[in-house]
């Protein structure tokens, strides 16, 4: 399986990020600069955390309006796995690639800390390598984190099995709606999250609970 | 030129943790009248037309398509 990792002025896991997904698949993903419009052939593409564009106006906001968005949405429509961790999450709901919104933390603070998923869809391309119900040790760190959706759509994407992971019960950091995580799109081929999976794929980690994200959307064994 | 405001508010319903913030300090710096608070943005802008129906539409994409995301806010335009 072969990746890709968005590169943006702002984003600053990309490295985390390639690390990851070269250490997992044995492979290192190719990068794509803002103004590509040409994707290269992947079965995933890769939107890393950060503050692109210094999250002016709204974070993700002008990062989903960049050309190289365009060519995202294109490979997304045709098929292709695409992920969103942190701010690449706030960029797919700015550009309609995910419904719902992001907004300021409850608290209003910015939060830097592990906390505990729960895997409420383990039939998703991301998910497959978890339990159904499997609690799973992750870091966060973010500001707007806070997941709104309006009533029908958060009817309409829980009805589907479109939330794929959920702050484990007192973990919520931010006062996101209905605990939510992460969600995937209709299709089930993009993923957003705000937790951070490729912070959490080794020993020198203090742990490996991530990998099998990597592992279920790159299709290796989770090891 | 046309100068034009946009104004971007949260819309009701929706959570505004930073407008409580403001609203709890405004009542700590003792006025007692202050009630609810909510925190939005304003946009100047100078629009190069003297078209006023050009203008407003083009204001009104400009919401839809940047300035706003309507699945948390609404805007408001007024032309100078």
């Amino acid at each position: 399986m072969k990746s890709a990792v968005v590169q943006l002025p702002g984003l600053n896991r990309d490295r985390d990020m390639i690390a990851a997904l070269t250490k997992i698949s044995g492979k290192a993903p190719v990068t794509i600069w803002q103004t590509e419009t040409d994707i290269p052939d992947v079965d995933l593409i890769v939107i890393p955390g950060g503050f692109s564009y210094g999250d002016y106006l709204r974070c993700g906001a002008i990062a989903a309006r960049m050309p190289v968005m365009q060519a995202i949405k294109a490979k997304a429509e045709a098929g292709v796995k695409v992920l969103g961790v942190c701010n690449g999450f706030q960029i797919l709901v700015e550009a309609g690639l995910l419904p719902g919104a992001l907004m300021r933390n409850a608290s209003l603070k910015f939060v830097c800390k592990e906390i505990q998923l729960e895997v409420v869809n383990a039939n998703t391309d991301f998910s497959r390598a978890y339990e159904q119900g499997q609690i799973i040790r992750c870091p966060v760190a973010h500001h707007d984190g806070n997941y709104f959706a309006d009533a029908e759509t958060l009817r309409t994407i829980e009805g589907n099995g479109q939330v794929v992971f959920r702050y484990a019960a007192g973990t919520n950091p931010n006062g996101s709606i209905n605990d939510i995580a992460g969600i995937v799109n209709e299709k089930g081929n993009v993923l957003g999250m705000m937790p951070h999976p490729e912070n959490l794929i080794e020993a020198a980690h203090g742990g490996a609970d991530g990998r099998g994200l990597f592992a279920s959307a790159l299709d290796v064994i989770a090891a | 030129m046309i100068n034009a405001r946009v104004t971007v508010t949260l819309k009701n319903g929706v959570l505004d943790p930073q407008g409580k913030a403001i609203e709890g300090a405004l009542g700590a710096l003792g006025f007692d009248s202050i009630g609810h608070v909510r925190q939005g943005k304003v946009f100047d802008l100078q629009i190069d037309t003297a078209d006023k129906a050009k203008a407003e539409a083009d204001l009104k994409a400009m919401c839809e398509k940047l300035l706003a995301n309507t699945v948390i806010e609404n805007y408001a335009i007024s032309l100078g």
